[in-house]
């Protein structure tokens, strides 16, 4: 049967604390947040979600990429195109955008399956992620996080989507305008009493209905909820009892928008056992639901979630958060501005999206960025072979710490990393403890935002520790 | 046959502005400072100047695409229609006007040039070096890498190489810096001027890890000059004058650091500069044939790197052939860098390669401004500048001698 054949999941290194809020704002929650890093949106937070569901799977088996997010980079110009060439997809997939709900991944998650369904697609690679930006100092600063999950949707899948509801709409609660760049808000009664409640209770119960199913058979129940009031109300009204509750990770992830409550689902599947069957609920322009069943056993999937729960570092103040987010004008000093080369980069496509290195056939060696001869034996372009190295992992050689660039997370660190496999990645490192950086200690690589330059987005690829 | 330009080109005059933070001075400024002293030193006139090469990066970081043709010189100097070609090899673009000036002499085709390098740095309103933003070479790849940054791996990996524990690595540097500023201080035209001690340099602030501030040369504006003529008319100039030995450039492995066997503990394309030059002058054993060296130091581990790339002593061997012998101060074996070099003479990028020929004819001709850092019986003398950053440089080296 049709169903997710594989899950991943991303949640960034850092997390902003409620504890910090207080000592700026004078009042702030119990918890934390996490927080996407300076080099993060929801593009590049896509991008590592998807990579972590793609491992041990063909990617060349993809046939389409839907992206979820309301914070995509770009207002005009697709996520899901540049997301489909870091992961090095086939060229002829389609890939495209859900946006402007919080309801776009499982939207997107539906549709991919319905897809299936149809025989249109073989496999369907769903990406949900989302950076919001809270007001600062309200309520919903330490309650917005950021994250990302994705899915693959195929056929003869472990895991199914036995049946769903939707519905649809025109209920305005939550939105932002062309250039808000802050969520604005109706007030937070109406939206639960007239919106959020009423809509999530009715999907839930006209699906329960429809497959002739009651709370009892629901193992978790992975629903969404502005913030943790909101989703303990529902317990209640829900008929659930307090082990069926999937932890939405407030106070240590926080609400993650278009990729929240997916989460939950990816928490739930993470310790399911086979047979079980799982209530998936989404709220935002009308609500879904769905019944997920586990009907087969995901192998080692398991665990992605917990280890980026784990890993992580705090913000040590706000001040960063502001620069990580962009809250404040800061000096402008006459500095020559970063530049980018749109043209140059397309040329470069393939290594800086795609990260393919040349492996020599005349002398064996791995190499990056791609090359017109050999940089060790001097062979001819056509004894190059290209090959993807964006998932080998490596041991750092060498390193700087750089306290003088103009970076949002200084200090930079500079790093040369050296493949497993051979061949060598000079690099940015993001995503480190400046303070335990050491010469051999492993790295992986992850796709970033490199700068800002000429008013566009610039990607690549980054070094960071192991997570 | 190739017979090279040993002995067949000699200097006879030089010049060099004053080096610093030349807020009162423009390019054009700097260039009539360093050329007009040339010209005094050899006795000429500007007129007689048969053609000019220009070794700049930018030029004056003001100017439009920081790019100057030739006519910053002829503007400046009113030489009218004189050939002047402007020559960029980063940071060995001195050595390469003062290459394509040689060459120019020993072809025939000339018998009096000039060689000039400047750059104005100070007038782009922010501190440190204008090429250093992000997406100078690609618009991503190595994007935000410094100078420092980018040196600074090379500390890195040379303390890790060789075992050297953090501090005794940094103090090791902190020797180089030390001995720079005194020279520095004994230096009238020099930028930096206070000596330091060892302490003061380990508790700087760090640039960039492991490197602090005083292991980073500063940016400075500054140009000098050479005159050069076919050996065999030197004498109708003057008695002192200075012969080329040998020279040699090498544009290094582009992709050097790219390469995984690239261990950063030693800068390629200095060795194979070096080796050019010493064939050319028929210098097997450098270490004795060598009486002292100007070398590209615009970071502590630059010096100690390239002393080492010069093939002037062992790999690794640094720390017990200079910092325990001291000898790299002007009394020592082997001195190095004693005109204060980049770090605290100055490096005006362009500039720093015939700042390096002015040096070496000076203390040849024993004639350095102070004497308490002249070299005594120094005959010959090697210039070293290198581009780029560890695993991607261009390396230019001259060796100048008494005829």
């Amino acid at each position: 049967m049709d169903g997710i054949l594989s899950y991943g999941v991303y949640i960034p290194f850092y997390r902003l604390s409620g504890e910090t809020l207080r000592q700026v704002w004078g009042a702030g929650a119990k918890g934390e947040k996490a927080v996407a890093n300076a080099d993060e949106d929801s593009l590049t937070m896509g991008v590592e979600a998807a990579r972590d569901c793609l491992q041990g799977m063909e990617k060349y088996a993809v046939d389409r990429l839907y992206f979820a997010s309301t914070t995509a980079p770009f207002k005009e110009k697709q996520s899901a195109s540049i997301i489909a060439a870091a992961l090095d997809l086939r060229d002829d997939v389609i890939a495209t955008d859900f946006s402007g709900s919080l309801r776009s991944g499982t939207i997107a998650l539906q549709l991919a399956l319905d897809a299936v369904k149809a025989g249109a697609a073989n496999q369907v690679l769903v990406v949900a992620s989302d950076c919001r930006i809270p007001p600062p100092s309200s309520d919903a600063e330490l309650v917005l996080g950021d994250g990302a999950v994705a899915f693959l949707i195929g056929r003869d899948a472990p895991i199914q989507i036995e049946r769903s509801c939707h519905l649809a709409s025109e209920f305005i609660d939550v939105w932002r305008l062309e250039y808000d760049k802050l969520p604005r808000k109706w007030e937070d009664r109406f939206i639960v009493e007239a919106g959020y409640s009423p809509f999530v209770k009715k999907a839930v119960s006209t699906l329960l209905k429809s497959c002739n199913l009651t709370m009892k058979d629901i193992s978790k129940a992975c629903y969404y909820a502005n913030d943790t009031r909101v989703h303990r109300s529902m317990v209640k009204s829900l008929g659930l009892d307090a082990s069926q509750i999937q932890d939405p990770l407030f106070g240590r992830v926080g609400n993650t928008g278009a990729a929240f409550a997916l989460m939950m689902l990816v928490g739930a599947l993470e310790e399911a056992q086979k047979g079980e069957r799982i209530l998936l609920a989404n709220y935002g322009d009308g609500a879904d639901a769905c019944v997920v069943l586990v009907a087969g056993d995901m192998g080692n999937k398991r665990g992605c979630l917990q280890r980026y729960l784990e890993s992580k570092a705090m913000l040590d103040n706000y001040g960063k958060y502001i620069k990580f987010r962009n809250l404040m004008e800061f000096e402008q000093t006459p500095e020559h501005a970063p530049r980018t080369s749109l043209s140059q980069m397309w040329r470069e496509r393939k290594w800086v999206y795609r990260f393919h290195g040349h492996k020599c056939q005349k002398c064996g060696k791995v190499q990056f960025p791609l090359q017109k001869y050999c940089m060790f034996c001097q062979a001819e372009e056509e004894s190059l072979e290209e090959v993807n190295i964006s998932d080998r992992r490596g041991t750092l050689f060498t390193f700087s710490v750089d306290e003088r660039a103009p970076v949002a997370d200084p200090p930079n660190v500079l790093a040369a990393v050296n493949f497993e496999d051979g061949g060598r990645f000079f690099s940015q490192m993001t995503d480190r403890d400046v303070t335990s950086i050491k010469v051999g200690m492993p790295m992986e690589l992850t796709f970033r935002r490199i700068h800002d330059a000429l008013g566009v987005h610039n990607y690549f690829w980054k070094c960071k520790p192991v997570r | 046959m190739r017979t090279g330009v040993k002995d067949k080109v000699a200097i006879i005059g030089v010049g060099c502005s004053k080096f610093g933070e030349r807020w009162d001075a423009g390019i054009d400024d700097l260039i009539k400072e360093a050329t007009k002293e040339a010209c005094g030193d050899a006795g000429i006139e500007i007129k007689d100047i048969q053609a000019i090469w220009l070794g700049t990066l930018q030029g004056s970081q003001q100017s439009a695409g920081g790019a100057s043709t030739g006519i910053v010189v002829s503007q400046t100097l009113q030489t009218q229609s004189t050939p002047v070609t402007r020559v960029e090899n980063a940071c060995a673009s001195g050595q390469e006007a003062v290459r394509g000036a040689a060459y120019g002499v020993a072809s025939g085709a000339y018998d009096l040039v000039m060689a000039i390098g400047v750059e104005k740095l100070k007038d782009t309103g922010f501190a440190g070096l204008g090429v250093g933003f992000p997406g100078k070479w690609e618009p991503v790849y190595g994007a935000f890498g410094t100078a420092p940054g980018r040196y600074a791996m090379a500390a890195t990996a040379y303390f890790a190489k060789y075992g050297l524990p953090f501090d005794e690595g940094k103090r090791i540097l902190a020797e180089i810096s030390v001995k720079s500023h005194f020279y520095g201080a004994r230096n009238p035209k020099s930028h930096l001027k206070r000596e330091i001690t060892v302490e003061e340099v380990l508790n700087a602030p760090i640039i960039a890890w492991p490197l602090g501030l005083f292991d980073c040369c500063g940016v400075t504006d500054g140009a000098a000059a050479a005159i050069l003529v076919p050996a065999s008319e030197a004498k109708n100039y003057r008695k002192d004058y200075v012969t080329i030995k040998g020279l040699g450039i090498s544009a290094g492995a582009g992709w050097g650091k790219e390469r995984d066997d690239y261990d950063f503990t030693y800068w390629d394309a200095t060795r194979m500069a070096a080796r050019q030059a010493y064939a050319e002058a028929g210098i097997k054993e450098p270490n004795s044939e060598i009486d002292f060296v100007e070398l590209h130091d615009c970071f502590s581990i630059a010096e100690l790197i390239a002393t080492e790339s010069l093939l002037l002593c062992e790999a690794g061997k640094y720390k017990q052939e200079f910092t325990d012998k001291k000898a790299y101060y002007h009394d020592g074996n082997m001195p190095i860098n004693v005109s204060g070099g980049l770090k605290s003479f100055g490096h005006p990028i362009g500039a720093s390669g015939c700042r390096e020929t002015y040096e070496i004819c000076k203390q040849i001709q024993g004639k350095a401004q102070e004497t308490s850092r002249q070299i005594k019986g120094a005959k010959t003398g090697l210039s070293h500048n290198q581009g780029g950053h560890p695993g991607r440089f261009v390396c230019g080296v001259i060796i100048y001698g008494a005829p």
